[in-house]
């Protein structure tokens, strides 16, 4: 089990230390050692970082201690020179190809690493394009080291027939196998869409039934009921619309979003249908989201007291502000009648968008149904 | 007052038994049709004064009537009616030739008066229809193409703008100091522009605001 901290390269010698019971310097000195004597090092620590698997932690590692690597390397290009000004590893010369190939196919081992991989894949494009490389530059490094062992044996030229015949026999094992392949993967492709329809279906069945069925049954069961059989069908209408119309949108997030929230709630609270048309869009602030809270008063009073049938709802948001018409046809009434002590439209409405800079209109007159016109300043895109 | 002549085409016949209940005496439904091929034929046959077409339907849909019948010159007004309140459906059916969209949910006295309008040669616009012009054409930073189909006048835009806010065209006379008539003429110069505008947002809008 290798480490995540206290790594100096990719906490081979570390982790074979901790399960050795040594000190991870003997260790780390031995692989150094081992390196400059006849490169067996690099390939047996190559080895031991593909066959231990990473300690597994969602903890994020400590940076490398960098003085510790620039020490150890040091101390092996040091002995390097010496081994090769005294003639030592002469003999060891053959074992750089192997150490050359086990780098590069360590680095294809590497790809290959279950969970390694999926982070690589599951990143952006550029991630991608990172493992191509690795991969390319692993099959270089893998390449160069077969035939740098081969030209140090001094074999390349007996085994280029061999290279040849190989090659051929692997093409045409290629060709042989290619539209197989091709056809496996096609037929996994074609599976992989069939099951993303099955699941579309059953989330589209889930929807109906816990949705629409679920509605219908409770329209049947208050059929004598009129005015809540048009609640249920309004409100079961609103829902599939969004579902099947509207972007999601956030109601905490942009205006209008939270207008349409304001509304649909309004609406299942006092059932009458409350019409809503939305020309732009932005985020909340706080004046904005004040606005909302006019906007919803406005709506409770029409729909409780105008004795109109449909209230209509209009925002618009242009560059410098947001307007929010709410308009009933109802009996409409007369600003001063109202008794001052009524919260309302003088508090909720007219107070609330004063205190945030912005302005309250109200229009109406008895007979005439009301219109409530709100604006407000815009701080956010 | 003379009966206008009317054409039903829906696919479902529930709701063209209700539509047909819910029409004024002015008036005339002078037949049924449930989809593309028999409404094409049926217009031809019966020659309405105003269609009343659904935007979804089998075989192509409210569109591909309005191709096809529009597309051998008749002189069929039409009027899309549909539950679907999607940006691209209903700015589709009105660039495809219809004079105007409502949705299912309006009432019989409302339909009856939207009829009438279309059969007149008015265009008819819901405050939603509306909505969508204003956001349509407000939402293009790039200088219009054809600045006379391109953009909307100031007036064009406040009488829009109260159409959104649920007027009537009465009630946006009174508003602005104007007739009924000229309502009417900014609303079908509304129409026109829609249905001429060749600005490649007004079709990327309308799908942007789908797939968001």
């Amino acid at each position: 089990m290798r480490p995540r901290a206290g790594r100096v390269v990719a906490g081979v010698a570390q982790g074979a230390a901790a399960q050795l019971r040594l000190d991870p310097v003997v260790l780390r000195l031995a692989f150094v050692l081992l390196t400059i004597l006849d490169g067996v090092g690099v390939v047996a620590y190559a080895a031991l970082w593909m066959f231990t698997a990473t300690e597994p932690t969602e903890q994020p590692h400590g940076s490398r201690d960098w003085g510790q690597v620039a020490a150890y390397g040091l101390l092996g290009f040091a002995f390097g020179a010496l081994a090769l000004v005294s003639g030592a590893a002469a003999g060891g010369l053959a074992m750089w190809p192997i150490a050359v190939g086990g780098i590069g196919s360590l680095i294809l081992w590497q790809q290959a690493e279950p969970g390694r991989r999926q982070k690589w894949m599951t990143s952006t494009v550029g991630r991608v394009r990172a493992t191509w490389v690795r991969s390319g530059i692993g099959l270089l490094l893998v390449g160069v080291g077969v035939i740098g062992f081969l030209a140090a044996q001094d074999q390349l030229a007996q085994a280029s027939t061999g290279l040849v015949f190989t090659g051929v026999v692997l093409g045409g094992v290629a060709l042989i196998a290619a539209p197989w392949l091709a056809a496996l993967w096609r037929e996994l492709q074609k599976e992989r869409t069939e099951r993303i329809r099955q699941e579309e279906r059953a989330e589209v069945a889930a929807h109906v039934h816990d949705s629409v069925l679920h509605t219908l049954t409770l329209i049947q069961r208050a059929a004598h009921d009129p005015r809540e059989v048009t609640r249920l069908a309004r409100s079961q209408e609103r829902d599939l619309r969004n579902w099947l119309y509207m972007p999601k949108q956030d109601a905490d997030a942009t205006l209008a979003a939270a207008v349409r929230r304001a509304a649909a709630e309004e609406e299942d609270a006092h059932g009458v249908p409350i019409e809503i048309v939305c020309v732009g869009d932005c985020d909340l602030d706080d004046g904005l989201r004040a606005m909302v809270h006019a906007t919803r008063q406005s709506m409770v009073n029409a729909a409780k007291y105008s004795e109109s049938p449909v209230v209509s709802v209009y925002l618009e948001v242009e560059p410098g502000e947001a307007t929010v018409f709410v308009r009933d046809r109802g009996k409409g009434f007369v600003l001063d009648d109202v008794p001052d002590d009524r919260m309302g439209i003088r508090q909720s409405i007219i107070g609330r968008m004063e205190r945030f800079g912005g302005t309250a209109r109200v229009k109406t007159a008895p007979g005439e149904g009301t219109e409530i016109m709100l604006t407000m300043k815009r701080t956010t895109p | 007052m003379k009966t206008v002549r009317v054409l039903i085409v829906d696919d479902h016949r529930l709701f063209r038994s209700g539509v047909r209940a819910e029409l004024g005496p002015s008036i005339q439904v002078v037949g049924e049709a449930e989809d593309v091929e028999s409404a094409v034929a049926t217009i031809a046959e019966l020659e309405p004064d105003v269609v009343l077409l659904d935007v979804h339907m089998p075989g192509g849909g409210g569109v591909e009537v309005l191709r096809r019948v529009l597309g051998s010159g008749a002189q069929v007004r039409f009027l899309a009616l549909s539950v679907s309140d999607a940006a691209e459906d209903v700015i589709g059916v009105i660039r495809g030739g219809a004079r105007g969209y409502v949705t299912k949910t309006i009432s019989g006295a409302e339909l009856t008066d939207a009829i009438t309008r279309v059969a007149d040669g008015d265009a008819v616009f819901s405050p939603r229809l509306a909505g969508f012009v204003l956001d349509a054409f407000a939402s293009t930073e790039a200088p219009p193409i054809d600045p006379e189909l391109d953009s909307l006048t100031q007036r064009e835009r406040e009488v829009l703008r109260l159409i959104a806010r649920g007027y009537a065209y009465k009630e946006i006379a009174k508003e602005l100091f104007i007739s009924v008539k000229t309502v009417e003429t900014h609303v079908s110069s509304v129409l026109r522009k829609l249905q001429l505008s060749n600005r490649h947002e007004l079709s990327r809008w309308a799908t942007a605001r789908r797939l968001v």
